[in-house]
């Protein structure tokens, strides 16, 4: 499973990262960071939930 | 199992727990009502991005309605339902149709007050759906210079600054003396205001609005100014009215053995409203354990988790397994955009809560706030600090005591 966040539309709500802070992480920039970009399957529940409940449906999931 | 479910309302809520159905295995007849004509979409993009004119209408469509959702819904979209026959587990359309179900979410949300007798004349719009937000950006585009919006509320805030950013003169009319008091208090509300007098909005506190000026001498009465009690009138070509919405339950009035009507659908703990039906989204209110009484929550967030939620205990009942049904008791979150601040809220504030700057400060715009009560946190606001109201959404949720979350708070300054 790869994630893919379309970073023109991503506005940092960090929502993601309430979620999955394992795998997101918003910093002092304000700016969204990947912190792995090929979760295990076990992520797969977290992964779908930060697609559903990002504001700006700015994240895909391949795969 | 249930046959068929009928889901009333095509928004955030209803498609949700469609998907959330599916999601738990419902292989039945799924049906989505909405007197809403459009393709589901998204609306707080209304406010912003389609309103700025940015963003065409078609990227705002739902996920649970693009062609790829896969959800196997039977769309009855531009539909009013005119009435609910509970007893009998049917639907009738205002067309006359009647639509069995066995199982029933209703996710219909709510619409936007309108200032008495303002509805008649051209210019004067609330905005709540597409057409609306279509309404007033095509008024934008046709040349519009002067606005006035009405109510200072995040809806009004919104449009202020998106009409404001395409070059507008807005002015803001607002009753209260301080603007945002009630949600978010008299050290914080300020602050909203602060920001839009820089950006040249003029915001005018404690002003009562007394009606609509108009050019009489053409049939459709085009709106000129805003009239106050004092008989000064706001020039306007365009009026936005943003004093809040009401729950959609008229089609529910007539129902037999009634549904509870309080400010919305009344739900028990686990969304149910009567047997076989749940309500989700701004037109539900539940007992919440955690804050003690019935909440009716308009947020974004709030439509997607609790759809999702009345779609697990629908299942629950649909299955014959009701005892699965779990209680709904999430914390509220929200976000607004405007101009270059993003605010969010993890959590409660208002008018009664401690308030204490923790992260930043207000002069530059940039901070973290607790709201306290009974002296545990409450609420998280953060204005550009979403990684700050994140990290400390834990406060609001474990309502920790108050000094010992400013501490905590404090540390990640």
């Amino acid at each position: 499973m790869k994630i893919v966040v379309d970073f023109d539309l991503c506005e940092s709500n960090a929502v993601c990262m309430g979620i999955a802070p394992e795998v997101f992480e918003v910093r002092d920039d304000d700016f969204l960071y990947i912190l792995n970009e090929n979760p295990g399957e076990e992520l797969r529940e977290k992964m779908e939930e930060s697609v559903r409940r990002c504001p700006k449906q700015a994240i895909a999931i391949e795969g | 199992m249930y046959g068929s479910i009928a889901i009333v309302g095509a928004s955030l809520a209803g498609l949700n727990a469609a998907a959330s159905l599916r999601r738990g295995g419902f292989d039945g007849d799924l049906i989505v009502v909405d007197a809403d004509p459009a393709t589901p979409y998204d609306k707080p993009p209304l406010s912003k991005q389609v309103l700025a004119g940015s963003w065409d209408v078609d990227r705002i469509t739902l996920p649970g309605a693009k062609p790829d959702a896969d959800l196997g819904i039977e769309w009855r979209l531009g539909e009013r339902v005119a009435e609910l026959e509970i007893a009998d587990r049917r639907l009738r359309l205002a067309g006359g149709e009647k639509i069995a179900y066995d199982g029933l979410v209703i996710a219909a949300g709510a619409h936007a007050r309108m200032l008495p007798g303002a509805g008649e004349f051209a210019g004067v719009h609330v905005l709540r759906t597409l057409a609306d937000c279509v309404a007033v950006r095509d008024a934008l585009e046709g040349g519009v210079t002067d606005v006035v919006v009405i109510g200072a509320g995040f809806i009004g805030a919104e449009v202020a600054a998106t009409c404001r950013e395409r070059g507008c003169t807005v002015t803001i009319l607002e009753a209260a003396e301080v603007p945002f008091e009630r949600s978010l208090g008299r050290v914080i509300g300020p602050v909203v205001a602060d920001l839009h007098h820089d950006h040249g909005v003029d915001v005018r506190l404690g002003v009562v609005v007394d009606g609509i000026e108009a050019d009489r001498s053409v049939p459709q009465k085009p709106a000129t100014g805003v009239r106050l009690s004092d008989g000064s009138v706001v020039p306007a070509q365009l009026v936005v009215v943003g004093i809040g919405v009401a729950p959609s339950v008229e089609w529910l009035a007539g129902s037999s053995p009634p549904l509870t009507l309080d400010n919305g659908v009344v739900t028990d703990a686990t969304l149910l409203a009567a047997p076989g039906v749940v309500a989700a989204g701004d037109i539900a209110r539940w007992p919440s354990a955690r804050y003690g009484e019935l909440l009716r929550i308009e947020h974004w967030e709030n439509a997607i988790q609790m759809g999702e939620h009345a779609g697990r205990t629908l299942l629950a009942h649909a299955q014959d397994r009701p005892a699965d049904a779990e209680t709904y008791d999430p914390v509220p979150w929200f976000w607004s955009d405007m101009f270059d601040r993003k605010m969010q809220l993890a959590g409660r504030s208002g008018p009664d809560h401690e308030v204490e700057v923790v992260i930043g400060s207000l002069e530059e715009r940039r901070f973290v706030a607790l709201y306290g009560r009974d002296g545990r946190v409450d609420g998280v606001l953060g204005w550009n600090r979403p990684r700050h109201v994140m990290q400390l959404r834990g406060l609001a949720e474990e309502q920790v005591p108050w000094a010992d979350g400013v501490a905590r708070a404090r540390e990640l300054a």
